[in-house]
């Protein structure tokens, strides 16, 4: 195992463990108390987690975290293209998540697809009066007006289970007379700590309302399995679904990217359920595994030795059939994956990144990263478990720090000393650091790009990290020669976090 | 079986592709709009969000203050992701977080924490307190929280902590930023207002626009009079911050102390009737000097108004490069009116917009023939019939209030129009219709420095004018047959 123990030059345990003191060293005693535990430097060799994780926000520090109606509506329930999800309550909540996540769908818009924004707009009386009658009255308009539709969502946002309205009830009625499954799903915002519980309330309604519910025309084949945790980010499915077909393998249901809703409700009958999102579909895997037998295997879809290894493990479960399609799929594409590496590695080698995303991307890019020649020197979660960061530790080099559920500060603060060439993050973070120079993707949407899994996916990929690091705008920020003639520093606001080390920042001095 | 819905198990019958056909077709007709139309509960892609952005984004509108959600912490999220989209620029906003035990102790406690961790890690001058739903909800008392936070020395007690009720089940984003706005201001010219001093200054509000170019052609216009002034809730610098390498959590916004001494100005324009009633009322009853509140000036006819009403408070002579600036902008539009005569146009947006967009439309030529308003009172509505009225290119357009974009989708379909009017929401419905879609309101998440570009005064006039008969011209050059495709337009 030692051998694979990887270190970086200047990042020691006691250098990353000073970084966090200081880092910390601003706050007052009791949140110090809180966060530090959040915080840590890895421990390769132990291939365990090395911070706490899945505890409550600390007030007041500039989370990230979104909440568990966004883990429900944005992630696992949203994304089903056949069905018309409804943020059930006030205006905003649909509004805000209304196309934002990128979840791409196939179908007619308002015909076969609805990647809309249907709300039952809470007023102030349905607050007071309740919104159940509201709600029944809503699902039969949107069965009327949306006939295709395969089934409803309703989603719950805050006021709804405070106010103690029982949409269970609503859906199951409704259900029955609409001859059509309708999901309650009591996802409201205040519940649990992150996204995270958002996406296990939903997983929940999947067992309790979905699975099992349909079964598919044709005959079952030894080679039918489910693609699990894979949400079509900027066409991602797109790339991962072809690709497990051309492996010989039947891809009978998508969770959820570009999903249908009677295929995922068939899915108890396949052979095998592949993972890619661990953190917000495990809880199904291991209710299919349970309930009907089905195993599951987690893989990796980020840069090509990732693929390839993971293409491997599952060609390791089924027949002689597969594992020669196998080999043939990896000896099509390594050829071509070389040529990307030695088309852009030179341009990235020994380039360094930290990243704060969800889900699985903070441990699962990084072996894309290090197939492009570069180091990943910090990581961490929105809203992962323990189990996400021991499966992180390894992927980690040794001593780099790694940190749950940072304020902007905590990152902003990790990101002056390492001084990455790229950081790979959210929208609510991009700003911050290009305002400092520093190179950055949105990890969450692809920046607007995609697929990036795949082998299709990889590639482009690698083209983003080179545009985003190699950019000549980035040198702009820089008066070029002698900087401005006759004029002084002079900054009208106080400086927050001013991240460029000393000597390399703006030089405006006469 | 887990069937809790106890419906029945079946086979997966994929739907035919005639099925899809017709639905395809009949989603398009009278028959459907007629349905649409009559929907009772349901909200389909309404063109509003709530009151607590419009809060966030007023509080970003002053120096040094961070923007505090008291509520859930999904909330603050969102409403900066929504801001950071639009923009492009950071929008640093903290919440307190509250979970389940929130629901049962109420939040006082997440509240003094937060604003103690905040103070302390993020140094701000002011924090301005908002809510979501969930305080509203189980009714926090801000008040009495605040207060107590003081006691506590969870802030400094000479810290400013302006604070608003925003409940997300009442108004839109605008009435948000109408109630955190005036609590600013109640706030920080507390005890300020000194008899007899006049500061000389026009105080100007700009309402509830997400347009950071507004703001500096609000600022160049009073300059070129000479008139100095407070631009309050002043967004410019905020989110059109520089890239120079380092990064300045509060990079702009009013200076504290020009907001407190904005209480002896020599006068008051708030911006948008229908985005700061509550800031004007306020206004009215206590600020010195004269005060008045004006539509966006949008166009030639609203920036005349504007220009002249600031010529009056001050007893000016409107400058010549302005006069100047307003015959450039005259020539632009006879210049190019033809491209744009008799368009017909669907509008839709928050109430200051549209009654803009309804009268540079009229003024071109052109017809609003659809205008919809996703949230709206019936003042607003009489206005815009007004404004219709005045103008025989008013004639057959039609008002829908409280109408979503799913409703804008059956007006294209079955009473087609030109062109849309709106914010990025309605690309969807205008690609349906195949026209185009305008972005000149918020949000814009899919065109780049359009916030950068002034709609409000001559030069705005002149930007939304090119912007809008190049795309036609476009449109003639990319559809033409050959034989028409010729040099000139």
């Amino acid at each position: 195992m030692s051998d694979n123990i990887r270190k970086i030059d200047g990042i020691t345990k006691e250098s990353t463990e000073a970084l966090i003191a200081e880092t910390l060293s601003v706050y007052p005693e009791k949140a110090r108390k809180k966060r530090a535990p959040h915080l840590g430097a890895n421990d390769q060799a132990s291939g365990s987690a090395c911070v706490k994780s899945n505890k409550k926000t600390v007030p007041g520090v500039m989370s990230a975290r979104g909440c568990a109606y966004a883990g429900a509506k944005g992630v696992v329930w949203g994304p089903i293209r056949d069905m018309v999800h409804v943020s059930h309550g006030p205006v905003g909540c649909g509004w805000y998540s209304w196309g934002t996540r990128r979840n791409m769908m196939s179908g007619i818009t308002g015909v076969t697809s609805f990647p809309m924004q249907f709300t039952s707009d809470f007023q102030e009386k349905d607050i007071v009066y309740g919104g159940d009658k509201k709600l029944k009255t809503l699902l039969a308009e949107a069965h009327d007006l949306f006939p295709l539709a395969k089934g409803i969502s309703v989603l719950s946002e805050c006021p709804v289970g405070l106010i103690g309205d029982d949409i269970t009830q609503v859906a199951k009625t409704s259900s029955k007379e609409l001859d059509l499954p309708i999901i309650p799903c009591n996802c409201e915002g205040f519940r649990g700590v992150s996204q995270s519980l958002g996406h296990h309330i939903s997983n929940d309604t999947i067992r309790d309302y979905i699975i099992g519910t349909r079964e598919f025309a044709e005959p079952e084949s030894p080679y039918d399995i489910a693609l699990i945790g894979e949400y079509n980010i900027g066409g991602d499915a797109w790339s991962t679904k072809p690709l497990l077909e051309e492996c010989g393998l039947n891809v009978k249901a998508v969770w959820t990217g570009d999903g249908e809703l009677d295929k995922i409700a068939a899915t108890h009958t396949v052979k095998l359920n592949v993972i890619h999102c661990y953190r917000s579909m495990n809880y199904m895997c291991k209710v299919m595994e349970e309930k009907y037998g089905i195993p599951w295997i987690e893989l990796n879809f980020f840069g090509p030795t990732k693929i390839r290894e993971s293409l491997r493990k599952l060609a390791e479960l089924f027949d002689d059939n597969i594992k020669a399609k196998v080999e043939a799929v990896i000896a099509k594409y390594d050829p071509i994956m070389q040529g990307i590496i030695e088309e852009y590695k030179p341009r990235l080698d020994g380039k360094k990144v930290m990243l704060l995303v969800g889900g699985l991307r903070p441990r699962h890019t990084i072996g894309a990263y290090e197939d492009l020649g570069m180091d990943c020197v910090g990581s961490g979660y929105e809203f992962a478990h323990n189990d996400d960061y021991d499966r992180t530790s390894p992927e980690m080099p040794d001593a780099t720090v790694v940190y749950d559920d940072p304020s902007e500060y905590e990152f902003e603060k990790f990101a002056d000393a390492l001084k990455p060439d790229l950081i790979g993050s959210g929208i609510k973070e991009k700003y911050v650091f290009q305002k400092m120079g520093i190179p950055f993707r949105q990890m969450h949407s692809w920046d607007y790009s995609g697929p990036y899994h795949g082998y299709k996916g990889f590639e482009v990929f690698a083209r983003d990290i080179d545009m985003a690091i190699n950019s000549p705008t980035w040198k702009l920020a820089r008066v070029s020669g002698n900087g401005w003639l006759h004029s002084t520093v002079s900054s009208p606001h106080p400086t927050f976090g001013h991240l460029l080390p000393q000597g390399e920042g703006i030089m405006i001095s006469g | 079986m887990s069937n809790l819905l106890g419906l029945e198990v079946k086979k997966i019958v994929e739907t035919s592709p005639e099925e899809i056909e017709k639905v395809q077709n009949w989603i398009n007709t009278d028959e459907y709009r007629e349905k649409n139309f009559a929907r009772q509960a349901l909200v389909i892609n309404p063109a509003h969000a709530c009151q607590p952005l419009g809060a966030q984004l007023a509080a970003h509108g002053f120096e040094g203050t961070l923007p505090f959600v008291h509520g859930s912490q999904g909330c603050a999220s969102y409403y900066r992701s929504t801001l950071n989209r639009h923009f492009r620029e950071p929008a640093p906003a903290v919440s307190d977080s509250m979970t389940e035990d929130g629901a049962v102790f109420g939040g006082q406690n997440n509240l003094h924490e937060g604003l103690e961790n905040a103070n302390a890690i993020y140094k701000p001058k002011m924090i301005a307190v908002f809510t979501s739903c969930m305080p509203e909800v189980i009714g926090d008392d801000l008040t009495a929280f605040i207060k107590n936070a003081k006691q506590k020395n969870c802030v400094p007690k000479d810290m400013p902590v302006p604070y608003a009720n925003t409940p997300s089940f009442n108004g839109t984003h605008i009435h948000g930023y109408d109630s955190m706005l005036v609590s600013i201001l109640q706030t920080l010219t507390e005890g300020k207002q000194i008899e007899g001093r006049c500061t000389g200054k026009l105080n100007l509000i700009a309402g509830c626009d997400f347009n950071t170019g507004d703001y500096r052609e609000y600022k160049r216009i009073l300059d070129a009079f000479g008139i100095p002034n407070t631009i309050l809730a002043d967004l410019a610098d905020s989110f059109d911050s520089p890239c120079d390498g380092s990064y300045h959590i509060y990079a702009g916004g009013t200076k504290l102390e020009d907001a407190a001494d904005s209480i002896n100005g020599k006068a008051t324009i708030a911006i948008g009737p229908y985005a700061t009633p509550k800031t004007f009322g306020w206004i009215k009853d206590n600020y010195s000097g004269k005060h008045v509140t004006l539509p966006m000036p949008m166009g030639i006819e609203k920036t005349d108004a504007f220009i002249m009403k600031v010529a009056e408070l001050f007893g000016k002579e409107v400058p010549a490069s302005l006069k100047n600036e307003r015959g450039r902008a005259v020539d632009a539009i006879t210049d190019s009116h033809q491209y744009i005569h008799g368009k017909k146009f669907a509008v839709y947006g928050d109430p200051d917009y549209l009654t803009g967009y309804v009268s540079f439309l009229l003024e071109m030529g052109a017809r609003p023939h659809h205008i919809i308003c996703s949230r709206g009172s019936k003042k607003l509505e009489k206005e815009l019939q007004a404004l219709l009225d005045g103008s025989m290119y008013g004639k057959e357009c039609t008002i829908y209030m409280n109408k979503d974009l799913w409703h804008l989708r059956s007006l294209l379909m079955t009473d087609p129009v030109d062109a849309v009017i709106g914010d990025s929401h309605g690309k969807f419905a205008a690609r349906d219709a195949k026209i185009p879609l305008f972005r000149f309101g918020f949000p814009i998440f899919d065109r780049v420095n359009k916030h950068r570009y002034p709609i409000i005064g001559y030069q705005g006039a002149v930007n939304m004018l090119t912007e809008i008969c190049n795309k036609f011209i476009d449109i003639k050059d990319e559809t033409c047959e050959d034989q028409y495709f010729e040099l000139m337009r």
